[in-house]
């Protein structure tokens, strides 16, 4: 699990009643993946359902799941925007913080996805210096 | 909290649609954090931005890294790197701070000499030590404060 902590106060967009009264359902680590998941699939995602997905899953406690991402990514693909696909690289690596583990087992874990789509990591572009 | 939440999402509006939003150069709202702003960077492409773009709906495999870092540039303003390095800036607000510091000891000093006046009589030495035999002939707490530390037979302190 690359999560640390899940926030499970009410979001702009959470369909699942995530708020912390102690009786109610709380969403699964799996369920909430297969969410995020679901929703980057969509065939017809338009650039904005990406941005607000991307930018409401970097505001969250946690680093996605390689699953996430890869569907992410792929949802890049479908809208032809390669920088976009490179700056969720970038996004999730800063998310891990401190724990500078994550990031490479993340792009371990997509690089067969980073090689058929054919997207750089930061790293290859040299875009991680300065 | 759905009217609060309508209520802040009706005044961002209110500001982005007042604020022309031309060419992401800062004029647009910029909400904290958002690693996919709403605003390209570069909104006006050069022709070669744009058969840039064009070739952007092929393949990524065929286009060389400058011709990604490139398209990257066209939506980003800055890389992540570059948004998070930090500045030298505390250097300038610790020199600020202790010059500050400075300033306010001269005006101490300055005070001193031609503000104040002289400290009162009581102050001095002779008259401090007159002070001390009057309070030991006292017998001020004997018990064990200061007359208790007092050896009287021989006219000193305690060992």
């Amino acid at each position: 699990m690359v999560r640390e902590r899940r926030d499970l106060y009410s979001l702009p967009d959470a369909p699942l009643a995530s708020r912390c009264y102690s009786h109610s359902k709380v969403e699964t680590d799996e369920e909430f993946d297969a969410r995020w998941v679901t929703y980057f699939s969509k065939p017809d995602i338009d650039a904005w359902e990406l941005k607000k997905g991307m930018n409401t899953l970097i505001g969250y406690d946690l680093v996605p799941e390689p699953k996430i991402v890869d569907s992410a990514l792929r949802a890049c693909r479908r809208l032809n925007d390669l920088a976009s696909a490179i700056r969720i690289l970038e996004a999730v690596k800063d998310k891990s913080g401190p724990h500078k583990d994550i990031y490479p087992y993340l792009i371990q874990e997509l690089k067969p996805t980073l090689t058929e789509l054919g997207i750089s990591t930061p790293e290859e572009l040299g875009m991680d210096k300065l | 909290m759905l009217a609060t939440r309508a209520l802040s999402l009706v005044s961002k509006r209110v500001i982005s649609t007042s604020i022309c939003v031309r060419g992401g150069h800062g004029v647009a709202k910029v909400d904290d954090y958002n690693p996919l702003p709403d605003v390209r960077f570069v909104t006006d492409l050069s022709p070669v931005q744009k058969s840039l773009k064009e070739k952007e709906k092929g393949s990524w495999a065929t286009l060389s890294n400058d011709e990604k870092i490139a398209l990257y540039r066209i939506s980003f303003k800055k890389s992540f790197a570059e948004m998070n390095k930090g500045s030298n800036e505390w250097k300038s607000v610790v020199a600020g701070m202790l010059f500050f510091i400075g300033v306010t000891g001269l005006v101490v000093l300055w005070q001193r000499k031609f503000v104040y006046g002289p400290v009162p009589p009581t102050f001095e030495t002779e008259w401090k030590e007159k002070e001390l035999q009057r309070m030991l002939d006292m017998r001020i707490n004997p018990v064990e404060g200061i007359s208790a530390k007092w050896d009287y037979e021989n006219k000193e302190w305690k060992k």
